[in-house]
């Protein structure tokens, strides 16, 4: 495993706009955090130790006194689900990176490495350098902006009157356009998007995610025709 | 220890959980075919799922926004800029629309 200069540069090269809305999205999500009575320390150790921004959110929602552990556990598990699928492909590229790595890289497997990590494989090997060059600042960048938002969050009033709601949807169709190949992403992603808008419409919980995630990809295999791509 | 460090461990379990299980889940499966187009399909699948919400039950300026946002992104602008274009249209609209 030799470490390479170049591939982590790329990678934080890569990674650098979602920093910049990463840190918005953090700094709100801290600001919640310290409302619902976390100490500025707890909210720092969720974001380091969970590191999931969705499950996060949905966790802050669901917050109140006595703190209701088990429910945010189970929480946490639907809403991060998602993952196992997201691992089970990431792991197709992940052969040629030795072992002894493996579960550090996926404790820092949040969506926005990992879709950048897909993509990259699309064209080239995915190196360890590369994936710790999206990796670490990743998880500086949200980590060190909930913090601040937990520390000096009220000062800054309502984020939504700036739009700043929006930044991390905004993040995510621009992540999606690096994965269109046709119209046949077309039908997969409006699958997915309907499904998961009823799903959480009419499903409670955060199981939408999954839901929307595998009916767009039944989408995919329906529309697969022999011989294409082998 | 207390519940709310109870809970952030208990988070952080099962978000490892999920996370390291997706691994062993493909392990000696052969990809290709049918399971190739519906791998390869996962990463847009979830991502669109995950600001489907969003973008299409939470008002009419967010629809609007999203579209103007994926307009950029398919003109392959760099992602700072598709993301101040939509947090702007999304600001923008909310005034007019309010």
């Amino acid at each position: 495993m030799t470490f390479s200069g170049r591939e982590f540069r790329q990678g934080v090269v890569d990674v650098a706009p979602i920093l910049v809305a990463a840190t918005p999205i953090g700094m709100l999500w801290g600001t919640l955090a310290v409302a619902k009575g976390l100490s500025p320390f707890e909210s720092w150790l969720m974001s380091a130790a969970v590191f999931a921004g969705a499950a996060q959110f949905v966790a802050i929602e669901v917050w109140r006194d006595p703190v209701p552990w088990v429910l945010l556990t189970v929480t946490a598990l639907i809403v991060n689900i998602r993952h196992v699928l997201m691992g089970a492909s990431l792991s197709r590229h992940i052969g040629g990176i030795d072992r002894r790595w493996h579960p550090v890289m996926m404790f820092l497997m949040a969506d926005e490495n990992w879709a950048f990590s897909e993509r990259r494989a699309l064209t080239a090997a995915l190196t360890l350098s590369y994936y710790f060059g999206l990796a670490m600042p990743m998880w500086l960048t949200w980590t060190t902006s909930s913090l601040i938002g937990a520390l000096v969050g009220r000062s800054f009033g309502d984020p939504a009157a700036y739009g700043f709601d929006f930044a991390f949807s905004a993040m995510f169709i621009g992540i999606l356009a690096g994965f269109w190949k046709g119209p046949r992403t077309g039908a997969v992603l409006g699958a997915s998007a309907i499904a998961a808008a009823l799903a959480k419409l009419y499903v409670p919980g955060a199981w939408y995610i999954v839901i929307g995630g595998i009916v767009g990809v039944a989408v995919a295999a329906l529309l697969y025709t022999e011989g294409e791509e082998a | 220890m207390t519940a709310t460090i109870m809970a952030i461990l208990g988070m952080a379990l099962a978000t490892f959980a999920t996370r390291i299980s997706g691994l062993y889940l493909m392990r000696g499966v052969v990809v290709r075919g049918r399971l190739k187009a519906a791998l390869d399909a996962l990463p847009p699948a979830i991502l669109m799922a995950v600001i489907a919400p969003t973008i299409l039950t939470t008002g009419i300026a967010e629809s609007i926004a999203a579209v103007i946002t994926a307009g950029a992104a398919f003109l392959r602008l760099p992602l700072v800029l598709v993301v101040i274009i939509g947090v702007l249209s999304v600001v923008l609209l909310r005034m007019v629309l309010a």
